[in-house]
């Protein structure tokens, strides 16, 4: 085998060699340990777009684990979809280890590095895995990660909310495990393609059970979504976070999405009997209910973190909208909203970090406060974060909004959709541009306090990063979208991708 | 009483008492009633095989009926992984209380009741 059939475990081995040695260097020789760091998400940043070119062709590239064979042994999948999730990842990992780097908020406690290229391996494994118990593993690998990631430079706010995420999660891993033993007994497999085939012929008394199993799975992936009612963990969590560790997290609600999108059509498809498309009636009035509540927190939002969390919710419930139709062009729309998504919150995470460094005692909270430095430039950045966020022109999140009407004006209830995304995006707009206003546009009388020593400007490079690759994503819109398009044509082929697992004798 | 039904029924009973404490206030029983549903969790992956008594799970030369050996495995692995968890959740809730003088788990200071056991005596 060459180094190129080896391409799709490469995203998973990177990280998890690079977790240990990044912990022995950091002891002794730091900036050997931030250079390895920086160089592991470097190489899955090349090997991610390596993916991106091979998955191109339009081929479910296979790899199996140990060389066994695909329903018995775990598999990894490489498509379309996969490519695009995994060079986001590396993508956004790079920029929130630059931020973490330059403010040194890597240095606040032990562990920061090893702990966000385990986070980086488990969400890779996530976006590369044909197994659904290996899915639950790398989820698990993930979500542990997180919680010492969100603990970092600890504080009684950060383990408040510390308990909280991880009790959630310890009952969604629960649940987890739960539709998994009854995906198992009633099919006899844990391969996704595989039990995609074999739900068909499942008997009639058991269709119950079966769709018992796609809610409850449907269920765990809406808590990682951060759904509404599923939502109250989120923004507490991602608000307390360090904010360079929120920017990475801004990936986390999106493994989610992620995950509805590759398991339902598989495997709840068409020909699953009860279980067809089991979770498509719940999910479009929760997703307009997500949009609306994020939009309403952002207009509410006491702090610019709050805010950012707030709108990663709401940008998750506007791209659930266009996910609920399932079909080819609302599911390309949703992709290419979620990269937009995902880097715009994390943007707006980046920003708020910025002005919470400059403001010194009012930190981000989002009312009037002493003058600081570098007023106009902070201002243009939150700007520019918060077009982005609300998906105003000329940057992507107009155009992922665009396609999303586009898309939706197919389906029959495009009223409600059009509605809840219009209407959603105007409170957005007013919400930012009321934070916006008062912190940088109407300064308090100066209070005694001696101000904040400005701060090097390299801090507004990771966020400017950020923005320039939204701009870059609205400038290659065409060439973007037809990817995605690709990608959720692939998604939705699922006779293909059986054919690519299990080989020629599938059905 | 069939194998069946003991099993049924205690996975029944450690779920309803696994989520009676996930829903209490206070670190100590949430982490108890997570490990409870965790015990359930388990006992019903490990059912998922279906159950079968004296079996071998894996290649023996007497015999022709086997157990299915994939649910050990992957209780096994959730086994690992909720205890790994469990562990973890007891420290962090520690270190919570410990930082915040407070053992509720929305953080806030609230004055023990009655109903919240041996922690309410000592005032």
């Amino acid at each position: 085998m060459t180094l190129t059939d080896h391409l799709p475990i490469l995203p998973i081995v990177i990280p998890a060699l690079a977790a240990p040695v990044t912990l022995m260097l950091m002891r002794r020789h730091p900036a050997w340990g931030i250079s390895a760091a920086f160089a592991s998400c470097l190489a899955m940043l090349v090997a991610a777009l390596a993916l991106l070119g091979f998955a191109g062709d339009g081929i479910v590239h296979v790899y199996e684990v140990g060389e066994w064979p695909a329903p018995f042994g775990i598999v990894l999948v490489a498509d379309r979809l996969s490519a695009i999730m995994l060079t986001l990842a590396a993508t956004l990992a790079l920029i929130a280890l630059l931020h973490a780097v330059v403010t040194g908020a890597d240095r606040k406690g032990w562990h920061f590095h090893p702990l966000f290229q385990f986070q980086l391996m488990g969400l890779n494994g996530a976006f590369l895995t044909g197994d659904l118990f290996n899915l639950f593993v790398f989820f698990e690998v993930l979500l542990i990660a997180s919680y010492g990631l969100l603990l970092h430079g600890q504080g009684p706010a950060r383990l408040k909310a510390g308990v909280q995420y991880v009790v959630v999660n310890l009952v969604g891993s629960s649940l987890f495990l739960i539709a998994l033993g009854l995906l198992y007994s009633l099919t006899g497999t844990l391969n996704m393609a595989d039990m995609g085939v074999r739900v068909a012929g499942i008997a009639a008394e058991d269709q119950g059970l079966l769709r018992i199993a796609a809610l409850l799975l449907a269920g765990v992936f809406a808590i990682k979504a951060a759904i509404v009612p599923l939502h109250l963990w989120l923004p507490r969590t991602y608000d307390v976070a360090t904010p360079a560790v929120a920017a990475l997290f801004a990936i986390m609600t999106k493994v989610g999405v992620y995950s509805l999108i590759r398991v339902v059509p598989q495997v709840f498809g068409e020909g699953a009997g009860a279980a067809a498309w089991a979770p498509a009636p719940f999910l479009m009035p929760a997703a307009m209910v997500t949009a609306a509540v994020g939009f309403v927190g952002v207009f509410v939002a006491r702090s610019f973190s709050e805010q950012a969390a707030y709108a990663v919710i709401g940008s998750t419930g506007t791209l659930l909208i266009a996910v609920a139709g399932w079909q080819e062009a609302t599911l390309g729309a949703a992709l290419y909203y979620l990269v937009h998504s995902t880097l715009a919150g994390a943007a707006l995470f980046l920003v708020s970090d910025v002005i919470a460094r400059r403001r010194g005692g009012s930190t981000d909270n989002t009312s009037s406060g002493p003058d600081f430095a570098d007023r106009q430039l902070v201002g243009l950045l939150f700007m520019a974060a918060a077009i982005a966020a609300s998906g105003l022109p000329p940057l992507s999140g107009f155009i992922g909004k665009l396609l999303i009407l586009k898309s939706v004006s197919a389906l029959p209830d495009w009223g409600w959709a059009f509605g809840v995304i219009l209407v959603t995006t105007l409170i957005g707009v007013i919400g930012f541009a009321r934070a916006g206003s008062a912190v940088f546009w109407r300064a308090a009388p100066q209070t005694g306090e001696s101000p904040v020593p400005p701060a090097p400007r390299a801090d507004m490079a990771a966020a400017a990063i950020a923005l320039a690759l939204l701009a870059t994503l609205s400038a290659g819109a065409g060439v973007a979208s037809a990817y995605a398009g690709a990608a959720a044509g692939q998604v939705l082929d699922r006779a293909a991708a059986a054919r690519a697992v299990l080989g020629e004798a599938a059905p | 009483m069939t194998y069946e039904f003991l099993v049924a029924s205690s996975i029944g009973v450690l779920v309803a008492g696994g989520i009676y404490l996930s829903m209490r206030a206070r670190t100590f029983q949430v982490v108890l009633g997570l490990t409870l549903f965790s015990y359930a969790v388990n006992l019903f992956l490990f059912a998922s095989g279906r159950l079968a008594l004296n079996r071998p799970p894996i290649w023996d030369k007497a015999v022709t009926e086997y157990t299915d050996p994939l649910p050990q495995a992957l209780v096994l692995t959730a086994i690992v992984i909720t205890f790994g968890m469990t562990a973890f959740v007891v420290i962090l809730a520690l270190r919570s209380f410990l930082e915040t003088g407070s053992d509720h788990v929305d953080g806030d200071n609230v004055p023990c009741d009655g109903d919240d056991g041996e922690a309410g005596r000592g005032e």
